[in-house]
């Protein structure tokens, strides 16, 4: 009888796991409509000023703002990484991890070094990790990061771009497709992307009011703002998908597992059941 | 007649997408009225009403906290920081926020913040003008 004890206990252990894997999902799986509607929440304003952003980069304006400025040579480039604080992910930040990493080496192959900023602690300790050098970094964001809080990190490399120290800034940082499939993606921040319009005549301009001077450093800030509090919304929309899927694969693991043990148990407790009938009848015959 | 596509986004999601042949806005330094082909405009907005009119006629009404205007031959974008259909204002709301500005003001206290409390009346006081004009629409 030991031997179906043991497989008891092992029955048990697993129906526990069972029981917080299936409640993490349940708690994700709340998280993520809530972070799914702040997501969508924000992509419109984020698209729309990435538009206006790209039209004012193929505009001809006298103020000529930094950001705006295509630089032909690129000695370093800076990456925000946008992870998460906590695991039980799936592949989720190794996944973005491995995207850069590969978009670093190239770089590296052609000399160009790279300055990280990792968002959530789970990009920190990897690129800690790798070795790489970290200029600053952001954590415990929780699931509502306010947009004061992400300014900070921020303003390092734009001002190591702006003084010259790094010539593009890449915001590196999952993409929601779906509540299965997230896209690790990398895009431009700074030098911005310029949108060529073909109705526009070649040598256009805005009519700035105020000054170009001030409303462009104002319009800028704002661009950079919201396109990472945009690309920080869509990424808790991504991690609170995928610890979903992962919560729930474990959960129906748990169930397999739970599945074979009961037959190992059952057969066991026949097993012993046969064992004592059999020894009752020999010792029975022997009378 | 060629017609404008208006676009108004705000931080907080999407307000209004659609054509129109005419868009009032409160610019930064006095109200801008936008026609089709007009220059390309880019400036910045003062909290105020956006009024938007339609081919048909109809008119919408916006009230934007400030924000940006971004003006292209047939496009108007509006990125505003916050921005309410005129009829979603509250009106209590708006009113206590603008009593409690100008009382604010009245005591005039040293570690009072001038200029922010200033804005806020502005914003209580714009919002209140978005409100009083869509009554007036409604009652002609």
């Amino acid at each position: 009888m030991a031997g179906a004890k043991e497989v008891k206990t092992k029955i048990k252990s697993v129906q526990n796991t069972q029981k917080i894997t299936s409640a993490m999902e349940m708690v994700a799986a709340s998280k993520m409509r809530r972070a799914q509607e702040r997501m969508q929440a924000t992509r419109p304003y984020a698209r729309k000023m990435r538009e206006a952003i790209g039209h004012l980069a193929g505009a001809n304006p006298d103020y000529i703002h930094p950001f705006l400025v295509q630089r032909e040579e690129v000695k370093r480039v800076g990456y925000i990484i946008l992870s998460s604080d906590r695991g039980l992910c799936g592949g989720l930040n190794i996944n973005l991890f491995k995207t850069v990493v590969a978009d670093m080496r190239q770089w590296n192959d052609k000399g160009v070094g790279a300055d990280i900023v990792p968002f959530g602690s789970k990009g920190l300790s990897f690129f800690e990790r790798i070795g790489a050098p970290i200029t600053a970094e952001l954590r415990d964001l929780g699931d509502r990061p306010e947009l004061s809080q992400l300014i900070g990190p921020v303003k390092v490399l734009l001002d190591a771009y702006s003084e010259g120290r790094v010539d593009r800034v890449m915001l590196v940082g999952n993409r929601f497709v779906n509540t299965m499939t997230q896209r690790p993606e990398i895009r431009r921040l700074v030098p911005v992307e310029p949108v060529h319009d073909e109705e526009m005549p070649e040598n256009w301009d805005y009519i700035y009011e105020p000054d170009a001077g001030s409303l462009l450093d104002d319009v800028l800030r704002r661009y950079v703002e919201s396109q990472v509090y945009q690309g920080m919304a869509e990424n808790i929309a991504c991690e609170m998908a995928a610890r979903m899927i992962a919560m729930k694969s474990a959960t129906d693991n748990a169930a397999d597992i739970i599945n074979e043990l009961q037959i190992t148990y059952n057969k066991a407790r026949q097993a012993s059941i046969t064992q004592e009938l059999s020894e009752i009848v020999a010792g029975a015959e022997a009378v | 007649m060629s017609t404008l596509q208006v676009d108004i986004v705000s931080a907080e999601g999407e307000l209004h997408s659609g054509t129109a042949t005419m868009v009032i806005a409160p610019a930064l330094e006095g109200d801008v009225g936008i026609t089709p082909r007009h220059a390309p405009l880019l400036t910045r907005l003062r909290p105020g009403e956006l009024r938007i009119t339609e081919e048909n006629g109809e008119e919408w009404f916006f009230y934007a906290s400030g924000g940006v205007l971004e003006v292209q031959p047939h496009k108007v974008t509006v990125l505003a920081d916050t921005a309410v259909r005129a009829r979603d204002i509250d009106e209590a709301a708006a009113l206590e926020a603008k009593r409690r500005a100008e009382e604010q003001l009245r005591q005039q206290k040293d570690d009072i913040d001038y200029g922010q409390v200033q804005a806020e009346l502005a914003e209580a006081m714009a919002q209140l003008q978005a409100l009083e004009s869509l009554r007036k629409r409604v009652k002609r």
